[in-house]
């Protein structure tokens, strides 16, 4: 058994009824999520289903108004501050827009987490450095600053970022959006070897079908707050939901809609959703 | 230099170090230093990693820097029997291509 | 009616809005030495090297307009209080007046308002536009703890410069004071600089520097805090900016006459 199965917990994140609210709407309504050591698993819903916010409480970016979230077995919300950003040294996150320090090159982003946590010497924090970049297939493009990357790159560098001190949990916001479909398979291949070379267990937020197909061991469909469906993918493509088909089949919705309140969000000057 | 880490066999032509055990951020500094001192001492080092059970980012680098070490001192350096954890990490940063790997 | 409700509103949101910073940046002072003190234990470590940095950027990068502006208030302080003092027929107090007026108000204040358009400004600019493009969020979840990294350097460089600056401005204005003044008091300026020196005591330096570390905390929480409030992307950023030296060049004066009346028996 390696290493990274014997420290790591059989379930690397388990949400429990986890309720959230932005001001006093409410986002995520009895959300109840896990999953299981060394899997990738896909996190997909219509934009405001959630799906971001729940990757953010899962972070620990902000405190939820009640529920339980274990992230590599610690209740986040139990442990100390300094037990927290303990654990958040296992936890990889490559944002949607990369988040790459703009002040930094590009070099000096991925080798950030290993000054700030590691005492290795110069030497080998280039050598760690590089090889990263090597492994997102960005070897020689240290020396460049972000704004001098183009959108696919700055995912393959936001990526190396996250990996580099080789986390147990890799978090991936959007991997693909905004880039052409050539880019976007290359970095999913991508997930899919760091999953299966270094073990690592991957939550992806993306919006993009295909993409899912080819990476998920299990597909979350999240819809108004809660855990709509949870399967593989081939139960996915043969689920008969019908806000999953819709989902599927890139549909609008068509809620019901209630007249007196679509009148009101048009016209009442003080508008706002309760 | 005896641990549950690091062992190694010598004589004048060549040492080989065998590492066994996880190699992390706690440890990989240790393997750096015999690998180099090593190099400094024999002219073909070979780094057997057969009973490695994990390797880290840091532990792949130590093996870096003993290759770059070698190669500019005039010194061979490679390695033996990777474990399948080893071979995985290390193809994934495709470094197949530039260790000199002995079955 | 409905027009009052709304102004009383938005008076109220407002009113709970500025509450609320001011406790955000009372914490981002405390845990700045929460984490200097504690840093080290947790791998939060403070790195010597940002501050020294820090300390170029927003002291000693000032230093040639804070030194310009010093010996401009200087000559101009002695124009007007050689006017003023004429009246009285005491012109020869002038060198009091001058020594006295620029080590314990003009130096600090005109110090703190030339820092807090500099590095109010960068702060905010800098702290806001990392919150926008999500910098903020990334430190956070690697476990870097944002008030350290980006708020602590500033800090203590500010702490450090702001009295060095201060200093300097001090000899500079009274110099400036002396160019103008030797004429009419009929001294040599170097008779007049050590003059200047003797009639101050410990308590006129003091007051300078005592204020101008209270104006360089002032200038980093400020900035700091608009910073981590921006919203609205790149429009937002350059909004916190022009609030950061407003707003803090006002808590700087406010500070000021607070610290004049309790420093000045």
């Amino acid at each position: 058994m390696s290493k990274q199965n014997r420290t790591t917990p059989e379930k690397v994140i388990e949400v429990t009824d986890l309720v959230t609210h932005y001001g006093t709407r409410k986002i995520l309504d009895g959300m109840n999520f896990a999953v299981d050591r060394g899997e990738i698993r896909v996190i997909m819903g219509g934009s405001g289903s959630g799906k971001s916010t729940l990757l953010w409480y899962i972070l620990g970016l902000y405190k939820p108004t009640s529920g339980q979230i274990k992230v590599l077995g610690e209740d986040i919300n139990q442990i100390s501050f300094n037990e927290h950003l303990k654990l958040k040294q296992n936890i990889g996150v490559s944002f949607q827009s990369g988040a790459l320090f703009s002040s930094m090159t590009v070099g000096d982003n991925v080798a950030f987490p290993l000054r700030e946590f590691t005492d290795l010497d110069e030497n080998t924090i280039r050598i760690i450095t590089r090889m990263k970049l090597e492994v997102v297939n960005l070897g020689g493009f240290h020396k460049l600053m972000p704004s001098q990357l183009s959108g696919g790159m700055i995912k393959r560098a936001a990526l190396a970022r996250a990996i580099v001190m080789d986390p147990k949990l890799l978090f991936f916001d959007e991997p693909s959006a905004g880039l052409d479909p050539v880019v976007a398979s290359e970095i999913d291949d991508l997930i899919l070897s760091l999953r299966d070379n270094m073990g690592m267990s991957m939550i992806v937020v993306t919006h993009e079908l295909e993409s899912a197909f080819k990476i998920a061991d299990r597909i979350t469909f999240l819809d108004q707050g809660k855990n709509l469906l949870t399967a593989s993918v081939d139960e996915v493509k043969q689920s008969k939901n019908k806000r999953i088909m819709d989902l599927l089949q890139r549909r609008s919705r068509h809620d019901k809609l209630d007249p007196d309140e679509y009148l009101r969000r048009l016209t009442q000057e003080n508008y706002t959703l309760s | 230099m005896k641990s549950d880490l690091i062992n190694f066999v010598k004589d004048e032509n060549q040492c080989t170090v065998f590492v066994q055990g996880d190699v992390d951020l706690s440890n990989s500094s240790e393997l750096r230093k015999t690998i180099l001192s090593a190099l400094k001492t024999s002219p073909l080092v070979v780094v057997d990693l057969a009973d490695v059970t994990y390797i880290d980012s840091s532990g792949i680098a130590a093996l870096v820097e003993g290759l770059q070490y070698g190669n500019s001192h005039q010194k061979s350096f490679r390695l033996t029997r990777l474990s399948p954890h080893v071979k995985s990490i290390i193809e994934l940063a495709r470094l197949d291509q530039v260790f000199t790997i002995n079955d | 009616m409905t027009k009052l409700t709304q102004k009383l509103e938005s008076l109220g949101q407002i009113t709970v809005q500025s509450l609320e910073r001011l406790g955000f940046a009372m914490r981002l002072f405390w845990d700045s030495f929460y984490w200097l003190i504690v840093g080290r234990k947790y791998k939060q470590r403070l790195r010597f090297a940002q501050v020294i940095k820090h300390i170029k950027a927003e002291g000693v990068d000032a230093l040639p307009i804070v030194l310009m502006l010093a010996l401009v208030v200087g000559m101009m302080l002695a124009i007007q209080l050689i006017y003023a003092l004429q009246a009285f027929g005491a012109q020869s107090q002038v060198l009091l007046a001058i020594a006295k007026s620029v080590t314990r108000e003009f130096s600090p204040l005109i110090t703190g308002i030339i820092v807090a358009g500099r590095s109010g400004a960068a702060i905010a600019a800098r702290i806001g536009s990392q919150t926008v493009s999500q910098e903020i969020d990334a430190l956070n979840v690697m476990g870097v703890v944002p008030v350290r990294y980006l708020v602590l350097p500033p800090l203590l460089a500010l702490i450090i410069s702001m009295p060095l600056l201060i200093i300097a401005a001090d000899i500079v204005a009274i110099f400036g004071g002396a160019l103008f003044s030797v004429t009419k008091l009929d001294m040599s300026i170097s008779a007049y600089m050590v003059e200047s020196f003797n009639v101050l005591v410990i308590g006129d330096i003091m007051q300078g520097l005592i204020k101008s570390v209270v104006f360089g905390i002032i200038i980093v929480l400020v900035g700091a805090t608009t910073g981590f409030y921006v919203t609205n992307g790149a429009e937002g950023v350059g909004k916190a900016t022009t609030t950061a030296v407003v707003v803090s060049i006002s808590f700087i004066v406010f500070a000021d006459m607070i610290a004049s009346y309790f420093l000045t028996k």
